[in-house]
C-alpha cells in the first residue's frame, strides 16, 4: 500500500515538474496579488503593517483556489481516476496522497515565499515566523478541504465558479485564524493560540477531509 | 486444467437505466472461471455500463454483481485486487513515458513489478523502443497498446473486464491481445469484454444489449 502512496505522489510531482508553467502560474498569481496592494494603498507603513497578514493570507486562499480545478481534472478526464477508484489501495489513502502531492507543488511554494513578500508591507521580521508557521499549517488545510470541493463539481460545466462558492465559505475560519495569529502576534499578545487550533484544524482536515473526497470521487464517476 | 480455485462472477436481476433510458432489466448470467463473456450491442445500449456495473463503479438501479457469492459493492477492495478494467479511456498520461505509465497502472493496481518486466511488456505488445517516449508522441494505437500492456502483467488477476479492447488496434496488435486473452483463459481465469470485432477466442457466454 505504501508504494502505491509513494507512487502517487512522485507520480504527481513529475507531471507538475513536466509541466511547471502550471505551479509558476499558481505561485506568480500570489506574488503579483500581494504586490498589488502596497502599489494601490501607498507608502503608509504603520497602515501596511496592519493589513499584511490579512493581504497575504487571502491572496494566499485565493491561489490556492486557483489550483483546485486541477486536482482531480485531468485524471478523471483522461481514465486515470477510475483505475484509482478500482485500486488495491483504500481510495481515501490514495487522495490522501494526492492531496499532500497537490499541496507540495501549489501551497509550500507559497509559504516559502510569503516572508519576502511580507517585506513589501514592512512587516516586523521577528514576526515574520508566525506568519510563515501560520501558512505552513494552515494551506494544507485549503487544499484538504478544497479537495471536497474540487471532488464534487468533478466534470460539471462551469465547475469552476460553482467551486469557489462552494469552497471559499468553508475557507472562512481558517483565514480567520490565520490571519488573526499573526495579528496578535504583532499586538504583543503572542499567536500561539490560533496557530494551535490552526494545528487542530489541520489534523481534523487531515483525517476527515480524504474519505469525504472519497465519497464525492465515487459519486462523481457514476 | 483445473478451474476450481477462480471465483465465480454472477450477475442477478440486473436493471440499468441512465435518466430516463433504460437500457437493460432483468439480465442474469454466471460466468466461471476459464470462461469468457462477449458483450454484444450497438451503440449506446449500454455495454459500458454493464461493464462497469460489474466493476462497481456504477450502482445498477436494480440486481447486484457477485464475485465469490458475495456482492462487489460490498467486497470493494478485495475485488478490486483481483480485477484488472480496462476502460473506454486508456488513463494514460501524455507527459510520462510508456514505461512510467505502466507502472503507475500497475502499482495502483497493487501488481508488484520488476523494471524489466515492464520493457518486456511493451515489447510484448509490438513497443519496443517506445519505453522511454513520452506517450504525447506516441498514436492513438500504440496508446492504446500502453494500456493494454498492462495485460502481460496481470496473470495473477483472476478477472479481467475489457472495453473495447481492440479498438483502434492494428492487425498485429489484435492477435497480440487475443493471444494475451486466450492464455490467460486456459490459466483458468474469467475475461469479460466487449467489441465488435469477430474474434477467433472461443466464447463461451455472449449477450447482446439492444433489442434482444
Amino acid at each position: 500500500m505504501l508504494a502505491a502512496l509513494r507512487c502517487v505522489i512522485h507520480r504527481d510531482l513529475l507531471l507538475a515538474a513536466r509541466r511547471s508553467s502550471d505551479v509558476m502560474t499558481v505561485l506568480l498569481f500570489f506574488v503579483i496579488v500581494v504586490s498589488l496592494f502596497p502599489l494601490g494603498i501607498g507608502p503608509d507603513p504603520a497602515l501596511l503593517r496592519t493589513i499584511a497578514p490579512g493581504v497575504i493570507w487571502v491572496a494566499a486562499l485565493l491561489a490556492s483556489m486557483l489550483a483546485l480545478q486541477r486536482m482531480f481534472a485531468s485524471d478523471h478526464s483522461d481514465g486515470t481516476l477510475e483505475q484509482m477508484l478500482l485500486g488495491a489501495t483504500p481510495l481515501g489513502m490514495t487522495v490522501a496522497a494526492k492531496v499532500f502531492a497537490h499541496w507540495l507543488v501549489s501551497g509550500l511554494p507559497l509559504v516559502l515565499i510569503s516572508p519576502v513578500l511580507a517585506l513589501q508591507f514592512d512587516f516586523p521580521q521577528e514576526l515574520l515566523g508566525v506568519l510563515t508557521l501560520s501558512l505552513a499549517l494552515g494551506t494544507p488545510v485549503l487544499s484538504l478541504i478544497g479537495a471536497i470541493g474540487a471532488a464534487l463539481t468533478l466534470g460539471l460545466r462551469g465547475g469552476g465558479a460553482l467551486l469557489s462558492l462552494l469552497v471559499l465559505p468553508l475557507y472562512v475560519p481558517v483565514l480567520i485564524i490565520g490571519a488573526g495569529s499573526a495579528e496578535a502576534a504583532a499586538a504583543g499578545i503572542g499567536g500561539q493560540p490560533q496557530l494551535l487550533l490552526l494545528g487542530a484544524l489541520l489534523v481534523f482536515a487531515g483525517a476527515f477531509a480524504p474519505w469525504a473526497v472519497a465519497a464525492a470521487l465515487r459519486i462523481s464517476a457514476e | 486444467m483445473e478451474k476450481t480455485g477462480i471465483p465465480s462472477l454472477e450477475a442477478i436481476d440486473l436493471h440499468c437505466a441512465r435518466g430516463e433510458r433504460r437500457l437493460f432489466s432483468a439480465l442474469n448470467f454466471t460466468l466461471r472461471g476459464g470462461e469468457l463473456l462477449r458483450i454484444g450491442g450497438p451503440n449506446g445500449s449500454g455495454k459500458t455500463s454493464l461493464l462497469r456495473i460489474a466493476c462497481a463503479l456504477l450502482e445498477p438501479t436494480r440486481g447486484e454483481v457477485r464475485w465469490a457469492g458475495e456482492n462487489v459493492r460490498r467486497l470493494q477492495e478485495e475485488f478490486w485486487r483481483q480485477l484488472v478494467y480496462i476502460g473506454h479511456a486508456s488513463a494514460i498520461k501524455d507527459d510520462l513515458t510508456s514505461a512510467e505509465n505502466l507502472r503507475v497502472a500497475c502499482t495502483l493496481a497493487g501488481i508488484p513489478v520488476q523494471p524489466a518486466r515492464i520493457g518486456e511488456a511493451l515489447r510484448e505488445l509490438g513497443l519496443g523502443g517506445c519505453e522511454n517516449l513520452p506517450t504525447r508522441v506516441l498514436s492513438q494505437g500504440q496508446r492504446r497498446r500502453v494500456a493494454l500492456a498492462r495485460l502481460a502483467l496481470s496473470e495473477a488477476m483472476p478477472l479481467w473486464i475489457l472495453d473495447e479492447p481492440f479498438a483502434a488496434l492494428d492487425a498485429g496488435a489484435v492477435e497480440r491481445v487475443q493471444n494475451l486473452i486466450a492464455e490467460h483463459l486456459a490459466r483458468g481465469a474469467a475475461v469479460v469484454l466487449t467489441t465488435h470485432l469477430e474474434t477467433r477466442i472461443a466464447t463461451t457466454l455472449r449477450i447482446d444489449l439492444g433489442g434482444s
